[in-house]
């Protein structure tokens, strides 16, 4: 464990820097940063090209698409677009762009696969119903001390440490 | 004077490019400090990796003590981006939701996207998930969320107001509360890695 997290960058720093990047689209865009907003335009656009009638009635999507066009939103996707650009620079050059499967050794690869895709849906759901996820609710809206990333951070944190025993086995 | 963009001091097209920059360094950062990992992602729940509160905190207060001097010297006006509004029903039970999919899952979006695009299966797993669960989620939206989504609606509460103290002081709370747990989540990490013999 030792000499492969020394790679890493300190924690404190790293979380400095975010917190300057977060400043810096707060002063230029008017918005923290964020993930899973921009999941979301994945979908609504998939469902949009394949079923622009359904799209234009059912009342997740009709928001979403037809004649508003929504700047905050491209600017999401171009954000994400920009992290998966930055994570594989990071990656690169410390050595870590490698197929792998992360998880405890005392579960098999079925197992840790099944529990990342169940608890990726449940996130995705969360994440809608919430308003935003870790990154956009919860860190950006702390950043502008809005009342909402508190509330997120209790239940994503707080309702986290309620339920981490029974999942446990996953992790220890 | 700041945010540019909803002010139209940038065009669209520039905000969109200075979007990809940003996020850039934000996935870098993310991949640097090693939350592609989802095994050091978890340990935060169960005392033996600190990383993610360290990370969190930091990068929470950091932003919150410059949009704060920012705002307080005319540098930009906070009043003036898409500030959160809070509904603090739909955020509870979502966040709640997103903590079983944290620890089911070992990643959030962000963090799953950038283990995704670095080679991590479980990564690439726990994306298709999450944009399997929006699916649902949309699909679903008018039976079971549409009302539930829109209880609560508090309009765009900050929490210092909230609580009837300045931002300057709560802000103050909030650091000595984090340079604390910061103390803390040191010794028990040390306590819990040396009595477990884990490892990453």
């Amino acid at each position: 464990m030792e000499d492969k997290s020394k790679k890493y960058m300190n924690s404190y720093l790293a979380g400095i820097l975010i917190g300057v990047f977060m400043v810096l689209a707060y002063y230029f865009s008017g918005e923290g940063l964020g993930a899973s907003g921009a999941m979301k335009s994945i979908v609504v656009a998939s469902v949009d090209a394949v079923n622009h009638d359904y799209a234009s009635n059912a009342s997740f999507f009709q928001a979403r698409v037809g004649g508003e066009h929504s700047a905050a939103k491209t600017w999401l996707v171009f954000e994400v677009l920009g992290v998966i650009v930055g994570a594989i620079i990071s990656a690169a050059f410390a050595g870590r762009l490698k197929l792998e499967i992360g998880k405890s050794p005392k579960i098999t690869n079925k197992k840790r696969l099944i529990a990342a895709l169940i608890g990726g849906a449940l996130f995705g759901i969360g994440s809608q119903l919430g308003r935003g996820c870790t990154s956009g609710l919860v860190m950006s809206g702390m950043g502008v001390l809005s009342l909402s990333g508190f509330v997120g951070l209790v239940g994503i944190f707080g309702g986290g440490y309620v339920i981490a025993y029974f999942f446990r086995k996953l992790w220890i | 004077m700041g945010p540019l963009f909803p002010q139209e001091l940038i065009s669209e097209e520039i905000n969109i490019l200075i979007g990809f920059f940003i996020g850039i360094g934000f996935g870098f950062l993310l991949e640097a400090a090693g939350f592609t990992n989802t095994r050091k992602l978890a340990g935060v729940f169960y005392g033996y990796d600190f990383v993610v509160l360290r990370v969190f905190f930091s990068a929470a207060i950091t932003s919150a003590i410059l949009l704060f001097f920012l705002n307080h010297f005319g540098v930009m006006d906070i009043s003036l981006t898409f500030y959160p509004t809070t509904y603090w029903i739909p955020t509870l039970i979502g966040g709640f939701i997103m903590a079983f999919g944290f620890l089911i899952g070992g990643f959030c979006p962000g963090t799953g996207v950038c283990a995704a695009v670095t080679g991590k299966i479980d990564g690439i797993v726990f994306i298709l998930g999450a944009i399997i669960g929006i699916f649902g989620y949309a699909f679903s939206f008018d039976l079971l969320w549409k009302d539930l989504r829109s209880t609560g609606n508090m309009g765009q509460v900050n929490i210092a107001d909230w609580m009837g103290i300045s931002d300057g002081v709560f802000i103050l709370i909030l650091t000595i509360f984090a340079a604390i747990a910061f103390y803390i989540v040191a010794i028990v990490q040390k306590k819990v890695v040396a009595s477990t013999n884990y490892k990453l």
